[in-house]
């Protein structure tokens, strides 16, 4: 026998009965870990959408306590689009307005915190996710006095004119689509941070010893090598903010009430469970579309 | 470099460092509104203005009728939600980085779903099982409890990985070159070093489930969750202890992350010096 058979023949012995048997429990223990979780999910998370369809199917003319026929009305679909159209474009705007600005404002922090921090990194991103420690609502709360009409804020913008003197911030798309940027930012500098973070800093250097200045350094390498946590920055901003109604509510007038208010009264007060649903799935089916030609283009295909 | 390019280059370095501490300070602008109003008499109708200084909050916290009881329905939820998200999003991290099984993009695309999915149409769906199974009439603390454990495990999945991917495996052979077990590498090894994240894990889970209220109110029936409160006082008249137990939460869980990130670290240092 050559050295090399004698060699391969030393490192991996047959494997004996136990060892068969071993591995044999191994392959199986995945299985055994991953299926309560999948299996959780799958309950309560994959089922209902298929319950989601089925009740947008329902003759709205029931109510959930008398129950609800079902009579396959595609109809509810068209009525729901006809009559909420205007809401529905609404949230896509204001969702879109606000990943923009999370990422106007998310990019120059998560850059910050991934090249200048130095020391204080772990520091300042403690100091990124904290605020969001405080309720959701209570801190949208806050905007309401911070936005109000007799505020700092008010004031200072109408001593420098930005304002008319009958200008108001609370109760106007502004302070919903202000709300939204604030309420959604970590969602936009972790990921971006984590992609930024990965970034070789050699690249950098070597664009700089190739004579580029900072900033073509930046538009040449940097961004495009960040590209991945911009993308997924973006999804985790817009997705969550354009489904959203909590800042519409507390921050703005009913005409500026997105397609999550509409789905939430539909549920609520109107008791029309088929209608809501069938909103439900147009706004996840527009999003899907939207999410899915948007990460084509961008071109990049591991989120997770 | 000549006189005019060096303090330029120093203020082009500390820009960017500049505009992402304003950036900082601008997400901590409604908290310090939060904890301000913590103070607040509450005699003021108009919770707009700030009209006088005053302990009374913080004296009396439970002063408002079924505040500390939507607390406590929170905490409750919170506690047993983390616990079941942590349990099963640690065993399905574990099963996605260590073994092998079949499915497994599938998988990850089951997880990453209820991340991407807007609340609304969580909640929305979970409702319609619920009513079209027959449990309408019994919605409530275990409903809500369900949809806290669904939308938490993807999460604890994601921080558990993370961290589990970037366990160096030379430390767990080194354990079994030594004689040790699987079973022994698991819990004197791998388990520890894997803690933190399943803590980081845990602690997200629980802001996230405390935190809610888009699913849970659609999926609530009578019982009343703390942000289910806030939302209902938000329609009538606010009372500032609403802002006490706001920076209170703010505080604990400033304290434990500082805690988590700067505890051990110092145990490292002593340990190596």
């Amino acid at each position: 026998m050559s050295t090399l058979q004698v060699a391969e023949e030393l490192e991996e012995p047959e494997p004996t009965e136990l060892e068969d048997e071993r591995k044999r429990g191994r392959r199986y223990t995945g299985y055994v870990l991953i299926i309560p979780g999948l299996l959780w999910l799958a309950v309560f998370f994959l089922i209902p959408f298929y319950s989601l369809v089925a009740t947008s199917l329902y003759d709205p003319a029931g109510t959930v306590f008398s129950g609800y026929e079902m009579t396959w009305e595609w109809s509810n679909y068209t009525t729901a689009i006809t009559e909420n159209w205007q809401p529905l474009v609404r949230s896509f705007v204001f969702g879109g307005l606000a990943t923009i600005f999370c990422l106007l404002l998310g990019y120059p922090l998560a850059y910050a915190i991934a090249f200048k921090a130095g020391r204080w990194k772990n520091l300042m991103l403690v100091l990124v996710i904290a605020p969001f420690f405080t309720s959701f609502l209570i801190r949208t709360i806050s905007w309401q006095l911070i936005l109000a009409d007799n505020g700092f804020v008010v004031d200072t913008l109408q001593t420098l004119h930005i304002l008319g003197p009958d200008g108001r911030l609370l109760n106007t798309p502004i302070a919903v689509v202000t709300g939204l940027t604030y309420n959604f930012l970590p969602f936009m500098v972790l990921p971006l941070y984590a992609s930024l973070e990965r970034i070789d800093h050699r690249l950098i250097e070597a664009a700089g010893d190739l004579y580029a200045s900072p900033i073509r350094g930046f538009a040449k390498v940097t961004l495009p090598l960040s590209m991945p946590g911009v993308v997924a920055g973006t999804l985790l901003t817009f997705i969550p903010a354009a489904g959203d109604f909590i800042n519409a509510e507390l921050l703005g007038r009913p005409s500026d009430s997105m397609i999550g208010n509409v789905i939430q009264q539909y549920f609520g007060g109107g008791n029309n469970y088929p209608d809501a649903a069938a909103l439900s799935i147009v706004l996840m089916a527009l999003i899907l579309v939207m999410v899915i030609f948007y990460v084509r283009r961008a071109g990049t295909e591991d989120l997770v | 470099m000549s006189a005019i390019t060096r303090p330029r280059r120093w203020l082009s370095d500390k820009l960017i460092l500049l505009i992402g501490l304003l950036v900082l300070a601008y997400t901590f602008v409604p908290i310090a509104v939060v904890v301000l109003m913590s103070f607040n008499n509450p005699a003021a109708r108009l919770t707009y203005q700030f009209d006088g200084f005053t302990l009374h909050n913080w004296a009396n916290p439970c002063e408002p009728e079924g505040m500390c009881s939507a607390l406590k329905v929170s905490i409750e939820i919170g506690l047993l939600a983390t616990l079941g998200a942590t349990i099963l999003g640690t065993l399905m991290a574990f099963a996605l980085v260590r073994h092998r099984f079949a499915g497994r993009s599938t998988t990850n695309l089951v997880i990453f779903l209820p991340m991407a999915t807007p609340e609304i149409v969580m909640g929305s769906s979970l409702l319609a099982l619920f009513v079209g199974t027959g449990f309408s009439g019994d919605l409530g603390f275990w409903t809500i409890l369900i949809a806290h454990i669904m939308f938490c495990l993807s999460f604890v999945v994601v921080t558990v990985k993370a961290r589990l991917t970037g366990l160096d495996s030379r430390l767990e052979q080194a354990a079994m070159d030594l004689y040790a077990n699987e079973w022994q590498t698991f819990w004197r090894v791998t388990f520890p070093l894997v803690f933190p994240g399943i803590l980081g894990a845990a602690l997200l889970a629980f802001s996230l489930s405390f935190d809610d209220f888009i699913v849970t109110n659609l999926n609530a029936g009578n019982e009343v969750t703390f942000p289910m409160f806030v939302w209902g006082s938000a329609q009538r008249e606010i009372p500032m202890q609403i802002n006490v137990v706001g920076t209170s939460m703010f505080l604990i869980a400033v304290l434990i992350v500082l805690a988590a990130t700067f505890g051990p670290r110092r145990r490292g240092a002593r340990a190596a010096g």
